[in-house]
């Protein structure tokens, strides 16, 4: 340790040279794309939305995520945001009901892309317990999914590990939102017709360049 | 609660003043149970709230069964308390099913107890029994635009499709 301290040193004296100047370099720098280290930065500083539905939301987030114990601070992803467009991601904490799936699907639609999702629980996942006239069998049905986390309620390890998932999956695809992933092209709200449709020159070409890229 | 000759008194005396009301009466579920015709479901209410020596004037509950196989169909419960005797009666009146498309009714007892008013939208809902005189009869718990009676047992079981419709009307 020392002797590395002292070699900095010598290094920013300008008194290293030849060999022991290579030797510093390539302990010291690593290449990378910017991708990846997007991707990185990216994934480790994550906000979900504060944003409860069942009992997932008080079993779950609290005291799997959030408490000394456990805590999901320890992946950056601790600062929960009240709104939609300052968020990541989307934890689904708990069954989804029909009426609610239109308010659920509204507050995905307000988060800004690129935009992860994470079903936590067996509700959300698939309906749980729940196969009755209420419940949505599947958060999936109605919006894109990127993490599944089975358990009733999950386990706090469950939760993190999903959470390492999502991040390995950030990390893995920087430029792939959702849309990506699922073949969605062509379904922003702007582009779907209807009123308040028309996007801005800007937003028409980036779109259009963007489905490019996709179908090549 | 009043006993098996306290029951079969206030059956007397309804009797009395109205003739063919009265079903039956019976003891389930350690409560006594009036089973009346729904044409006389106000008068009824009203005699056991206003009478002297009743005086239930407290509605705890309201609520609906489907007994499908059986006939009268359905049946709504309202469980009266009085509360200086600490005494509850459940008076059950029974539907029949009006058979398909149509609703099966019944007069609203808002006007008695005021806090029937939340409940039988909530009967209203899941069992489209139809409470005429109701001042706002409309679904309080599932959407709006929802099609059908899910607590009524030939109701299909899950699978329900999202509707979209909050989101399009209210925001386009």
């Amino acid at each position: 340790m020392r002797e590395r301290q002292l070699r900095a040193r010598d290094m920013l004296r300008g008194d290293l040279e030849g060999e022991e100047l290579e030797r510093y370099v390539e302990e010291r720098v690593v290449m990378t794309t910017f991708e990846k280290m997007l991707g990185w930065a990216r994934s480790n500083s994550m906000f979900p939305l504060s944003f409860g539905l069942a009992c997932c939301a008080i079993e779950g987030i609290p005291m799997s995520a959030v408490t000394a114990r456990y805590d999901i601070a320890r992946f950056g992803a601790e600062a929960g945001r009240a709104s939609p467009r300052q968020a990541d991601f989307i934890v689904l904490s708990g069954r989804v009901s029909i009426k609610m799936a239109p308010v659920v699907r509204r507050l995905y639609d307000q988060m800004l892309e690129p935009k992860w999702a994470i079903s936590m629980g067996a509700c959300s996942s698939s309906g749980g317990m729940f196969s009755n006239y209420a419940v949505v069998q599947g958060a999936d049905k109605f919006m894109p999914i990127d993490v599944h986390i089975p358990g009733c309620p999950p386990r706090p390890e469950a939760v993190l590990y999903g959470f390492n998932k999502l991040q390995r999956l950030v990390q893995g695809n920087p430029e792939q939102g959702w849309r990506a992933r699922y073949g969605a092209a062509g379904t922003e709200e702007w582009a779907r017709g209807g009123p308040r449709s028309e996007p801005s020159g800007e937003a028409a070409e980036a779109y259009e360049k963007a489905r490019e890229l996709l179908r090549a | 609660m009043p006993d098996a000759p306290g029951l079969e008194l206030i059956r007397g005396e309804i009797e009395a003043e109205h003739p063919g009301a009265i079903l039956d009466t019976g003891f389930a579920q350690d409560r006594a149970v009036l089973s009346i015709k729904p044409a006389h479901l106000i008068a009824v209410l009203t005699w056991l709230r206003e009478a002297p020596g009743q005086e239930y004037t407290f509605l705890s509950s309201l609520h609906a069964a489907d007994y499908l196989p059986a006939a009268p169909r359905f049946a709504v419960h309202y469980e009266l308390l009085n509360r200086d005797r600490v005494e509850r009666l459940r008076v059950k009146a029974l539907l029949d099913d009006p058979g398909e498309g149509v609703l099966p009714e019944l007069d609203s007892c808002v006007e008695l107890f005021p806090t029937a008013n939340f409940q039988e939208r909530e009967v209203f809902d899941f069992f489209g029994i139809v409470f005429n005189g109701h001042p706002e009869l409309t679904r309080i718990l599932l959407p709006d635009d929802y099609v059908g009676w899910p607590q009524r047992r030939d109701f299909p079981v899950g699978g329900e499709p999202v509707t979209f419709t909050y989101n399009e009307k209210n925001y386009g």
